[in-house]
């Protein structure tokens, strides 16, 4: 299941889209050591299996939250969330 | 000192019940039930044997667990059917933690999904769910199964609590606001802000200017709808679609919403805000089943 976590304001859309296809198999679930600001959870989802899910208190503010890894421009982009997961399964919209 | 004037509750929208006629007797059928506390709505509903038997409409009070219990009490009402014959409940929605009698609890994206499934048919594969205090898209698949969703609530324009302070500010019953919105000469554009807060001061100016209640209400179903159009986009619009929650009621953000996605809405013939409910109580069936099967060893 693709879980799109985020909002749109005046200034842009800031989402972080995490599919859970693999999550319940993912070994170490890497990705929620690898952000800096713990922005990701384990949780059971609705049929017991273990997902990563974008925590609630971040869901409104990853524009501030995410706004140290983000490179400026013109600078590579290699967000320690997305190259944590090795199946390829974290996106950012911004 | 009393004023004389009388309060009027502008945003008060009508509760309701129902008992499916075509089930006269559900003594011995496998009874479910789903509890789907909203922020502002709470909905019970009873299926027998996968069925839908009785529903519940009301608004959610101060204290959840006693809407809940309110509910499924109301659902119940002249069916001689009490709590106790309930196999199994599921409890959904903001609030389904507080459903105290709930066998297990599952988020309103799941169930939404599932009674979008079997309220408008297989075939609905994008829902956008309007609720009280939050905006959700979701993609599923023919058995009802979420494929992907998304979800707005960082603030309350294009939800039901957005409708309410408009309807209050205007004046207007937030049951009117629909017709009252088509009875313009020509569409206005949407109020530029899509923050519910601004949107009511832009509302105030414009009411100043001398735009028409009609007008001005024209202008917000329009900025509503082109918030959660832009919600759709992220992940597009796989027809057929269908629009649940209370706004889904409310013919002037719905007929606009499919103006600008180019789609018409499958039509509803029962009420919209149940479908989290329905989910829920088609869950329950599942999961009494389920365990049924474990405890016989299948
Ligand atoms: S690393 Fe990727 S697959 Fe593993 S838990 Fe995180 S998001 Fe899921
Ligand atoms: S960009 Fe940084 S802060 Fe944002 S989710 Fe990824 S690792 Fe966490």
């Amino acid at each position: 299941m693709k879980a799109h976590y985020g909002y749109e304001d005046g200034s842009g859309s800031y989402y972080i889209t995490v599919n859970t296809e693999y999550c319940a198999t993912c070994d170490g679930k890497p990705c929620t050591d690898a952000c800096v600001q713990g922005i990701f959870a384990r949780e059971e989802d609705d049929f017991d299996d273990e997902i990563v899910v974008v925590r609630e208190d971040a869901r409104n503010s990853l524009k501030s939250i995410c706004a140290a890894c983000k490179p400026q421009i013109g600078g590579s982009r290699s967000l320690p969330c997305e190259v944590s997961c090795k199946q390829g399964m974290i996106a950012h919209s911004w | 000192m009393e004023s004389g004037i009388k309060q009027v509750d502008y945003w008060r929208w009508s509760e309701s019940r129902w008992t499916n006629p075509e089930i006269s007797d559900w003594k011995g059928g496998l009874v479910t039930a789903g509890i789907d506390i909203g922020s502002t709505s709470t909905q019970a509903v009873i299926f027998v044997d996968g069925k839908m038997y009785a529903y519940s409409s009301i608004r959610t009070g101060s204290n959840s667990p006693d809407s809940a219990l309110n509910a499924v009490k109301w659902a119940m009402d002249g069916t001689g059917m009490t709590q106790d014959d309930l196999n199994f409940t599921v409890g959904t929605g903001y609030g389904r933690v507080n459903v105290p009698f709930a066998d297990k609890t599952i988020t309103e994206i799941s169930c939404h999904a599932r009674g979008a499934n079997y309220l408008y048919g297989p075939t609905v594969r994008t829902i956008l769910d309007m609720g009280g205090q939050d905006c959700k898209a979701i993609h599923c698949d023919e058995k009802g199964s979420v494929t992907a969703f998304m979800m707005n609530d960082k603030c309350a324009a294009g939800t039901g609590r957005g409708m309410e302070v408009i309807a209050n500010l205007l004046s207007v019953h937030v049951e009117d606001i629909g017709d009252m919105s088509f009875q313009i000469d020509e569409e206005p554009p949407p109020v530029s802000s899509i923050c519910v807060i601004f949107a009511k001061s832009e509302a105030t100016n414009l009411m100043r200017r001398g735009w028409s209640k009609e007008k001005v209400l024209a202008a917000y179903c329009h900025a509503m709808a082109f918030r959660v159009v832009k919600l759709l986009e992220r992940e597009g619009v796989e027809e057929d679609f269908a629009i649940t929650g209370g706004i889904a009621k409310n013919k002037g953000v719905v007929k606009r919403i499919e103006s600008l996605l180019g789609i018409k809405a499958l039509e509803a013939n029962f009420d919209t805000q149940l479908a989290g409910a329905v989910g829920g109580a088609i869950f329950a069936k599942e999961f009494f089943e389920k365990a049924a099967r474990k405890r016989e060893g299948k």
